[in-house]
C-alpha cells in the first residue's frame, strides 16, 4: 500500500519507521498493515527482536518481502483485517496508508481491536504549505509530501491533525504519544506545542489505544 | 507394548523394484478414517541429503494424485527424471545439501505402498475394490508411523503441492508440534464441486471400460487401459489453462497440411493428449486412480472441526507459507486464500504469495523463477529460526 501511496523524502530507514521501532517493546507481536517492500518489518525483527507479520495490498511488494524470509500476505486494510483474532498482536501498525483506505474510522476501530496498541502514521492537511497551496493557487494541493494530481491520487481520505485527534476522541481512544514530523522528515521543532503542530507539522504519528478495553 | 516400528522388506517384486519399502506388520495395523484397520502395510519412500545429528533438518515432500516417491531421482518404471528435480537438489530451494528430504509413496499408491494392487492377505490376490477406501488422514497418518519408524519427531517441513498441499494442511492440524513449517502449494482446505465432478468424470471413465471388471482386471488378466487414459486425458486439461494450451497448440495440425475429415488426430492437442493417456496407463493403476480420487474428494479438513477451519489450525506454532498461482483454476487464489483467512483468525504466522504465472495448475511443478526465489526466502528465514546451519546459505536470495 505504502507503495502507491505517500511517501516521505528519506532514502534511508525513513524516520517515521524509526520513531515507530522506539514505540515498540522488544519481544512483542507486530502486525504491519501496507508492509510495502518490508522496511519496517526488517527494521523490527532485526533490531527488536519482534515477532512480525505484515499485510501487503501489491503482490510484488508481498513476494519481495517473503523472498526475504518476512511473514507477510496478500490483503487489504478495508476488507482483510476482521479475520484477525481480537488482540493477537501487542502493536497494529499502519504507516501513511490510513488516508488510502476507503473507511479511515472502519480501519481504527480494527486495529484497536486486533491489537493492544495501534500506531498510526499520517501526512497532515493541515500543514501550512498544504494551505497556502490552495489559498494561492486555489487548487487541490500538489506538494512533495502530497505528489499526485487529484484524479490520480490514492489518498482519498486525507485529514489534518485536529480531524484526527477529535475522530480518535470521539472512538474513546487514548493518545499514548503523538510525535510530528517538519517538511523535511525531521522531528518537528512545534512538538512541544500542541496549539501549532496542525499548522507546522507535515505529518503525524500516533500511538493509540482502546480507552474502553481492559 | 505396541511394536510400531516395521521392517524393510525386500522379498516381494514391489520391494525390490521400490526399495525402500517399510512393512508394518500384524502388531502395527494402520487404523483408517473408514474404520477398517489395515495390516499388514507397506510403505515404499525416497530420501536426498543426510540427517543432522540432532535430526531437526527433515523435510517431508507429499506428492500429489499421480506423482510418487521419485522427487528427485530417476523413475524405476518410467526411467524419467524426478517429478520435482528443480525444486528438490542440491542448492535448490529445498537444498539436499542442507535438508535431509524424504518422500513416501500415498497409501492406495501403485508405486510400492499399501493399495489396491497389493496382495490381501486373506485371498493371496490383488485387493481390487476390497481395498479399504482411503482418506487424506490415513495417507498423513502412514507418513507419521515412517517418520515414527525413521526416528523422526519433528519435520523441519512438510511441502506438496495440489494433492500433496492437502496431505500438508492435515499434517499441521493432525501433528502441529512435528511440523515446524507447512508449506501448501495449489491447494484447498476442501476440494470443490467442480473438482469432485471432474474425478468423477475420470472414474466413470474408468469403470466404463469393459476390461475393468469391476476393478477385478488381475484376475481376468487385461487391464482398464482405455478407461484410465480418458481419465488421465480428461484430467490433464484441468492441470493446464487456456493460453498454454492456445500457446502450445493452437489451432495446429498434427503431422498433416490440412483436416482429415475424419477422428483421427488432426490437431496437435488431441495428439498430445492422447499422448499423456497412453504413457499414464503405463506406469499408473486405475484401481489406484479411483481410490486417490476418492481421498481427495473427500478431504473437508474444516469439517473435523465443525466447520471452522480456523479451529483446526487453533494455537499452532506452526510456519506457513501459502502459494498460489494466477492462472490456475483447478485450485484457484480464492481456495488458498480461505486457508490464509483460518490461519490469520488462529493468528498463526502464515506469508502467502501469489505467483503470476499463465501455466495453470501444473505451475508448481514447472521452472517458475519468482516462486522458487519466495520458497527459498521462506525456507531460509525458517531455517534460521529453527537453528539449522546455514553455511550452505546461499546470496542470492
Amino acid at each position: 500500500m505504502t507503495q502507491t501511496t505517500f511517501h516521505p523524502n528519506g532514502q534511508k530507514t525513513r524516520i517515521d519507521l524509526q520513531i515507530i521501532a522506539g514505540m515498540i517493546s522488544p519481544g512483542s507481536r507486530v502486525l504491519d498493515v501496507g508492509c510495502g517492500d518490508g522496511e519496517l518489518l526488517r527494521l523490527l525483527s532485526s533490531t527488536r527482536d519482534v515477532d512480525c507479520r505484515g499485510i501487503e495490498l501489491s503482490q510484488q511488494g508481498v513476494n519481495a518481502c517473503v523472498a526475504q524470509g518476512l511473514s507477510v500476505v496478500q490483503g487489504n486494510a478495508d476488507t482483510d483485517l476482521v479475520n484477525y483474532p481480537t488482540r493477537g498482536f501487542d502493536y497494529v501498525i499502519l504507516s501513511q496508508t490510513l488516508q488510502a483506505t476507503r473507511a479511515p474510522k472502519k480501519v481504527l476501530e480494527e486495529m484497536v481491536r486486533i491489537g493492544r496498541y495501534a500506531i498510526v502514521s499520517f501526512p497532515n492537511f493541515g500543514y501550512w504549505r498544504v494551505r497556502l497551496h490552495v489559498l494561492r493557487t486555489g487548487r487541490m494541493p500538489v506538494t512533495g509530501l502530497l505528489p499526485h494530481a487529484w484524479h490520480d491520487t490514492p489518498n482519498i481520505h486525507l485529514c489534518a491533525i485536529d480531524d484526527f485527534t477529535r475522530l480518535a476522541r470521539e472512538m474513546n481512544l487514548v493518545v499514548e504519544r503523538f510525535i510530528t514530523l517538519d517538511g523535511d522528515g525531521k522531528l518537528n521543532l512545534f512538538n512541544r506545542f500542541p496549539a501549532c503542530v496542525n499548522l507546522f507539522a507535515a505529518q503525524a504519528l500516533f500511538l493509540l489505544r482502546d480507552k474502553s478495553a481492559p | 507394548m505396541i511394536n510400531r516400528q516395521g521392517t524393510e522388506i525386500t522379498a516381494t517384486s514391489d520391494a525390490e523394484r521400490f526399495a525402500p519399502v517399510i512393512r508394518f506388520g500384524a502388531d502395527a495395523a494402520l487404523p483408517l478414517d473408514c474404520g477398517a484397520s489395515l495390516a499388514p502395510w507397506d510403505i515404499a519412500y525416497q530420501t536426498y541429503g543426510t540427517l543432522n545429528r540432532d535430526k531437526s533438518n527433515a523435510v517431508l515432500v507429499c506428492h500429489a494424485l499421480t506423482g510418487d516417491q521419485y522427487v528427485a531421482n530417476r523413475h524405476p518404471v518410467t526411467g524419467r527424471d524426478g517429478w520435482w528435480k528443480t525444486i528438490v537438489g542440491p542448492g535448490r530451494p529445498v537444498d539436499t545439501e542442507r535438508y535431509f528430504v524424504i518422500c513416501a509413496n500415498v497409501l492406495g499408491g501403485c508405486i510400492g505402498s499399501s493399495g489396491p494392487t497389493s496382495i490381501d492377505p486373506a485371498t493371496d490376490a490383488p485387493y481390487g475394490l476390497d481395498f479399504p477406501v482411503i482418506t487424506i488422514r490415513d495417507m498423513v497418518r502412514a507418513q507419521a508411523r515412517l517418520l515414527d519408524h525413521l526416528g523422526i519427531g519433528q519435520l523441519f517441513c512438510v511441502i506438496g503441492g495440489s494433492m500433496g498441499g492437502m496431505q500438508v494442511l492435515q499434517w499441521a492440524a493432525s501433528y502441529p508440534e512435528r511440523v515446524f513449517a507447512a508449506v501448501p502449494i495449489a491447494t484447498a482446505a476442501r476440494h470443490s464441486a467442480q473438482n469432485i465432478a471432474f474425478h468423477e468424470v475420470g472414474r466413470q471413465a474408468i469403470m466404463a471400460d469393459p476390461n475393468w471388471h469391476g476393478g477385478d482386471y488381475f484376475t481376468a488378466g487385461a487391464v482398464p487401459e482405455k478407461g484410465l487414459a480418458v481419465a488421465r486425458m480428461a484430467a490433464h486439461i484441468t492441470y493446464l489453462s487456456e493460453p498454454a494450451l492456445h500457446s502450445k497448440f493452437g489451432r495446429n495440425l498434427q503431422d498433416r497440411d490440412r483436416l482429415g475429415f475424419g477422428f483421427d488426430a488432426d490437431f496437435q492437442v488431441e495428439s498430445y493428449l492422447r499422448h499423456q493417456g497412453s504413457t499414464f496407463v503405463d506406469r499408473f493403476d486405475a484401481n489406484s486412480y479411483l481410490y486417490l480420487t476418492r481421498a481427495m474428494d473427500y478431504f473437508d479438513l474444516a469439517a473435523e472441526y465443525d466447520g471452522v477451519l480456523a479451529e483446526a489450525f487453533r494455537d499452532t506454532r506452526t510456519r506457513f507459507c501459502v502459494v498460489s498461482f494466477t492462472s490456475d483454476w483447478l485450485f484457484p487464489t480464492v481456495e488458498s486464500r480461505q486457508v490464509v483467512q483460518a490461519l490469520n483468525a488462529a493468528a498463526a504466522n502464515v506469508s502467502f504469495v501469489e505467483i503470476a504465472s499463465d501455466k495453470g495448475h501444473d505451475a508448481f511443478l514447472l521452472d517458475e523463477p519468482e516462486f522458487f526465489q519466495t520458497l527459498t526466502g521462506f525456507l531460509h528465514a525458517a531455517a534460521e529460526k529453527r537453528g539449522l546451519a546455514s553455511d550452505t546459505a546461499r546470496e542470492d536470495i
